[in-house]
């Protein structure tokens, strides 16, 4: 434990010497933060929807073929209650509901005026922004044709719900995103330079020779960086929270032990690359390239994962951001519990255990 | 000369190779070292000499055969092996950003040593290398030569049975070169075991045995005394070219 101890404390020196480390530990978070504040606008493609229809007559049937037709939805599944919407947005699987009232032709047909609901799940507020406008206008554009047909005009009236997001704020959109990135970045690429490090200036061998067994070293190197990343999370959340309005809805103990267990898929990562390459700059380039790009282009952070051709929907799978934001956002806007997003953790852990396991793999390799 | 030698072996090598994939770095070895002595491990660059090394600190295992470091198996009690010799890297092995006592401190950590013992050492190497002011001084800030002779106080600090250096001159002045082995001979006359590779023949000559690696083999094994006489040159660079002639 002195040991330990020890090194710990050699490692704290290297950080807080080293302006460049310093720079990307505390100024970046704050830097992307605010950079990130700002929209970005983007289409949408099969996006998968749910249908709750208390009417269930011929009009109703005739604007949900419409919407069938239409490239933008996929109708997932249909309900038939208004709890169940809740249940369908906090499991992730729709992104939106449509609503339609009881005796929906009737009204049309009497009152010429009848409503439909669209209740989008807001977490991803560029996407349900859109949803509404791609609604609003196959439902605008079917009233227009029923009205050419007959001589008394109809109304359709659309109303609008956004869950868990009423404002659109896309700072919902980005908090998560931003602290994933900045989780990942110091996390992974951090420790793998700082390995790397070490073994490009030999004292790696130094500490290999010594009666530290390599785990040790290891994890005598990666420690100080679980720590300043917790520390960067929650300073990500608090400046969410307290700048940007963004709410914790669910259990803080729950996003505690997310956040660490994606530290730790992060920083295995970081090893696993660090068991690659031999220098510094290897380390960076990997980190780089086969980190940041696809956390920040694939993890569905900027841009919608429903929206993209379906290769990369597959590849976005194997990104560990992609599932930690979406537990992020279940946990901080839906407020969900742990049952919510047992798939998503379940991957994030088995992610780990194969990172760690290569890595342990690529450093036999090396010692036979 | 020889008087800090005794007769306990405490490197006894038998047969050690190591293979890698169809490549054969290391062609069965045979050697020993005894107390007390300077062992010259030489060889042109890629002769076999680092990795013959590497299996002998416990840092790479021996593909067959046996090596026997300060009563261990290297293979089976590798962990034993670790505690009880020093190390010293080719590439210099301390850390720049941090002070020289840090370092001390740092390295004396991970062998285990009091805060006590750390103390008493930082003193006694203050005193002895008359470091002084510089104890505060980062360690990049220092010339070549100081940090030299500083990782070899560093790697003797929790008083190992054998120390190894691997090339730990390179990049010095002749003078330079000669005050470290001064040092090298007042811990051999301590009865600290010294395993040294080197590039330099004039080093060679400070040795008390010299072995000469080529592709993998242990080509010649003796004083350098000797080994001129054997050979029939003045000098151990002759030697060295000698025997690297005969091969090609």
């Amino acid at each position: 434990m002195k040991r330990f101890k020890g090194f710990v404390k050699k490692e704290f020196y290297h950080i807080f010497r080293d302006k460049r480390s310093l720079f990307i530990l505390f100024g970046m978070p704050i830097a992307q933060i605010l950079l990130f504040g700002f929209a970005i606008t983007n289409e949408i493609n099969n996006v998968d929807i749910a249908i709750l229809d208390y009417a269930k007559d011929a009009e109703s049937e005739k604007i949900i073929q419409k919407i069938k037709a239409s490239k933008y939805f996929n109708i997932e599944n249909q309900i038939d209650n208004e709890k169940a919407i809740e249940s369908e947005f906090k499991n992730g699987k729709i992104k939106a509901v449509l609503l339609f009232e009881r005796d929906f032709a009737k009204k049309l047909e009497n009152q010429k005026k009848a409503t439909v609901q669209v209740i989008t799940d807001a977490t991803e507020p560029n996407v349900a922004n859109t949803i509404t406008n791609y609604t609003q206008s196959i439902i605008q554009n079917y009233q227009n044709q029923k009205n050419t047909t007959q001589e008394q005009s109809v109304s359709i009236v659309m109303q609008t719900r956004m869950l868990y997001n009423a404002e659109l704020k896309s700072v919902f959109n980005f908090v998560p995103g931003v602290m994933t990135v900045i989780l990942m970045l110091v996390s992974a690429m951090m420790t793998s330079i700082s390995i790397t490090r070490e073994k490009e200036l030999g004292t790696m061998e130094v500490l290999l020779v010594s009666p530290l067994k390599p785990f040790q070293v290891i994890i005598g190197k990666v420690f100080p960086y679980v720590f300043l990343s917790i520390i960067n999370a929650v300073v990500i959340v608090l400046m969410g929270y307290f700048i940007f309005g963004m709410p914790i809805r669910g259990s803080l103990f729950l996003l505690a032990f997310e956040s660490i267990l994606f530290i730790i898929t992060a920083l295995s990562l970081g090893i696993l690359i660090s068991t690659v390459s031999n220098s510094q700059q290897t380390a960076m380039m990997l980190s780089l390239m086969g980190l940041m790009l696809p956390v920040i282009i694939l993890s569905g952070f900027i841009f919608p994962i429903s929206s993209m051709p379906l290769p990369m929907q597959i590849m976005s799978n194997i990104i560990p951001a992609k599932w930690f934001i979406i537990i992020v956002k279940s946990i901080m806007l839906k407020g969900v519990g742990i049952s919510y997003i047992i798939k998503e953790t379940l991957i994030l852990t088995l992610m780990t255990l194969i990172f760690i396991g290569l890595s342990i793999k690529n450093y036999k390799t090396r010692l036979e | 000369m020889v008087n800090h030698i005794s007769n306990e072996k405490v490197i006894e090598v038998e047969n050690l190779t190591k293979k890698f994939g169809d490549f054969t770095a290391v062609k069965g070895i045979s050697f020993h070292v005894n107390k007390g002595e300077i062992f010259g491990f030489l060889g042109a660059n890629g002769a076999g000499k680092t990795t013959a090394m590497k299996m002998l600190i416990g840092i790479s295992n021996p593909s067959s055969g046996n090596a026997n470091v300060a009563g261990f198996d290297v293979h089976t009690q590798s962990d034993e092996v670790k505690k009880s010799i020093g190390y010293m890297s080719q590439k210099f092995s301390m850390y720049d950003d941090l002070t020289v006592k840090e370092n001390i401190t740092f390295f004396g950590g991970i062998y285990g040593l009091s805060r006590k013992q750390i103390k008493k050492k930082t003193a006694e190497l203050i005193e002895e290398l008359q470091l002084g002011d510089i104890t505060k001084s980062r360690v990049g800030s220092l010339p070549l030569g100081w940090k030299q002779k500083l990782a070899f106080s560093v790697s003797l600090l929790h008083e190992p049975k054998i120390v190894f250096l691997d090339e730990p001159t390179g990049g010095v002045d002749p003078i330079t070169r000669r005050q470290f082995w001064e040092l090298i001979y007042t811990e051999a006359d301590k009865g600290t075991t010294i395993f040294v590779t080197t590039h330099y023949m004039d080093e060679a000559e400070y040795c008390d045995r010299v072995s000469i690696m080529v592709d993998g083999v242990i080509e010649a094994l003796d004083t350098p005394k000797n080994l001129k006489k054997q050979f029939d040159v003045d000098s151990m660079n002759e030697v060295f070219l000698k025997l690297a002639r005969n091969i090609e």
